[in-house]
């Protein structure tokens, strides 16, 4: 199935800072509170503008610093299914499927695509129209894509005792 | 011989899968599981996964190293929620008060083998790699998992290759290596990948010195970090081991996404100024520095070739400020007591503290007052790190940290060496 999603567009090694800054981690807690600061020192204008269904297209190290998880849940609760980058820093590639948000590796595509643009995302086929073109994409292993199912780690494992108690 | 890391060998063993290459994602078994201090926290919430038995206890270990002995009644309160943990689920291994540092406990009880994948709830898990094991940090959310269901998923890393050549001059150790590493490429430098070290200094590395390699990537930002296990390695680890081992080598034509090359002959002490572990100069452009503290001990740099360093620089001579030296376990202090080491140190004034974490990140036994600068053999200088904002942490090797506290000021060691 095709979703069409409006891209947002970012550069190489943007850290964790800048999409959560640090000192709102232990003060906000509720989904729109931090939803409301969800890249505020990369992109002030991001978190009014954000439709639900809209995707970040990244560069290289996508998340790099420090391990907070909010960096992660902002742009989930800001209504972000999915973030494309050409890489990802490790901890917070591990933090979007612990959290339950797609994370998408597609080195290539950010080339072709400016802020604004729709791109058509294939999750079946692993693939990414855009500009023109097709990107291919790995899969995420049955098991991992078991916890982005379920919403995360944390409710995955809930079920799986839940269910086998 | 198709081209593979060690990162990818040892991910595909603990996988149960014939091969695996950077990106995979695999569903990891590893050999140990360990947590420290943060063990009931992480009970917390494998509670709320509504787990009932850890899986595979017998591959579980805990270690009181953090805050030992327990400095304040909340402490005390957290170890005996770990105690009661321990034995409820039965725990194979706890380590008490006083044996030390997990890290170093775990290799010294030859918990970790070569070939071998160890997760930890601490992220200088990477410390394992000394002995040519994958070891590399988890969150506690993914620690609780782990004891829920002996797996967890992961992403197999690129690896950079760092090649060191030459050998090092007196006076110079692992730990300068280190500091150039990271000052040169940055705390990012490692970014999320696994680290190989190569080359034909490493095998002229003292037992005690190799760990400091892949202990201080954690502070390059690496995921995992290996040394090729010698002779050397498996002889210390034959009377300690429990179990079998097959040592795992990348292979000749493996792929590495970066490279870097150091010849170490011609380096000099190195140190890291206030705040990040990448702010490096060499020694001499910091001499002269008025210090207050100098800590001896960690993970990083507490064991006996550490105490005998400063041992080395402070026989005959007075120290002109505090000097906290904790060794890294029961092991080191003993053995540090036995050749005479300690009755060096306590003679030239040095305060010993029992076997832990000690003031490494500021729970207690050595926490500076607001301005008062300390020289630290640790691995972290981060703004706070010690407990007190304002109080800047000049990282350096045991020799550095001991000719600093005989001079009151950072000196260099290889003018007390020479005479
Ligand atoms: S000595 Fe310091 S760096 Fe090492 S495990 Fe303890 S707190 Fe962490």
């Amino acid at each position: 199935m095709l979703t069409a999603h409006r891209c947002w567009v970012y550069g190489d090694n943007v850290n964790t800072d800048v999409i959560f800054p640090g000192k709102y981690t232990y003060t906000l807690k509720t989904p729109a509170e931090i939803a409301a600061h969800a890249l505020e020192d990369l992109d002030p204008g991001f978190a009014s503008a954000v439709q639900p269904g809209d995707v970040i297209v990244a560069g290289r190290n996508w998340g790099c610093g420090s391990s907070r998880e909010q960096a992660v849940t902002a742009l989930k609760y800001a209504g972000v299914p999915v973030i494309i980058a050409e890489s990802f820093g490790g901890i917070y590639f591990r933090n979007c499927i612990n959290q339950g948000i797609l994370p998408i590796v597609c080195p290539g595509l950010r080339a072709h695509v400016q802020t604004g643009d729709t791109l058509l995302l294939d999750l079946e086929a692993a693939a990414i129209q855009a500009g023109g073109q097709i990107f291919t994409f790995p899969r995420l292993s049955p098991s991992v894509q078991a916890i982005l199912d379920a919403g995360g780690l944390v409710p995955m494992l809930q079920r799986r005792f839940a269910e086998g108690a | 011989m198709t081209g593979y890391t060690f990162a990818e060998k040892a991910l595909a063993r603990a996988a149960g899968v014939q091969a695996a290459r950077a990106g995979d994602i695999l569903d990891i078994t590893p050999d140990l599981i360990f947590s420290h201090d943060n063990s009931a926290a992480i009970r917390r919430i494998f509670e709320q996964i509504g787990a009932r038995r850890i899986v595979r206890p017998e591959r579980v270990a805990v270690t009181l190293d953090h805050a030992v002995p327990a400095p304040t009644p909340q402490h005390a309160q957290n170890h005996a929620e770990i105690r009661a943990w321990v034995a409820q689920q039965r725990i194979g291994r706890l380590f008490e008060v006083g044996r030390g540092i997990c890290h170093q406990v775990l290799s010294e009880e030859g918990l970790v083998l070569p070939g071998e994948t160890v997760f930890g709830a601490d992220s200088h898990t990477t410390h394992f790699g000394w002995l040519g094991a994958f070891g590399a940090g988890v969150g506690r959310t993914e620690l609780a998992a782990l004891w829920a269901t002996g797996q967890l998923w992961w992403r197999v890393p690129e690896t950079m290759r760092i090649t060191l050549t030459g050998r090092l001059t007196p006076g110079v150790t692992a730990k300068d290596i280190s500091l150039r590493i990271i000052g040169d490429l940055g705390v990012d430098g490692g970014a999320y990948r696994a680290i190989e070290f190569a080359g034909d200094a490493l095998a002229t590395l003292s037992l005690d010195e190799r760990p400091v390699l892949p202990n201080m990537m954690a502070e390059f930002g690496a995921q995992s970090a290996y040394l090729p296990p010698d002779d050397a390695v498996f002889d210390y680890l034959e009377p300690r081991r429990q179990r079998d081992y097959t040592p795992l080598y990348p292979d000749p034509d493996a792929h590495y996404d970066a490279e870097y090359t150091l010849d170490v002959s011609a380096l000099e002490p190195q140190i890291a100024l206030p705040h990040q572990p990448d702010n490096v100069v060499p020694l001499s452009q910091a001499l002269g520095q008025p210090i207050q503290q100098a800590f001896l001990g960690t993970c990083t740099n507490g064991r006996h070739d550490d105490l005998r360093a400063a041992a080395q620089v402070l026989r005959g001579r007075t120290v002109r400020c505090r000097l906290i030296v904790i060794p890294a376990s029961s092991q080191v202090l003993l053995a540090a007591l036995q050749d005479g080491t300690l009755q060096t140190l306590i003679e030239a004034g040095a305060a010993i503290g029992t076997p832990g974490c000690g003031p490494c990140m500021g729970n207690h036994m050595g926490v500076p007052a607001p301005d008062e600068a300390t020289i630290s053999s640790a691995n972290r200088n981060f703004r706070g790190r010690m407990g007190t904002p304002d109080a800047p942490i000049y990282l350096a090797s045991p020799y550095v940290v001991a000719a600093s506290a005989a001079a009151g000021c950072i000196a260099d060691p290889r003018e007390f060496l020479s005479c």
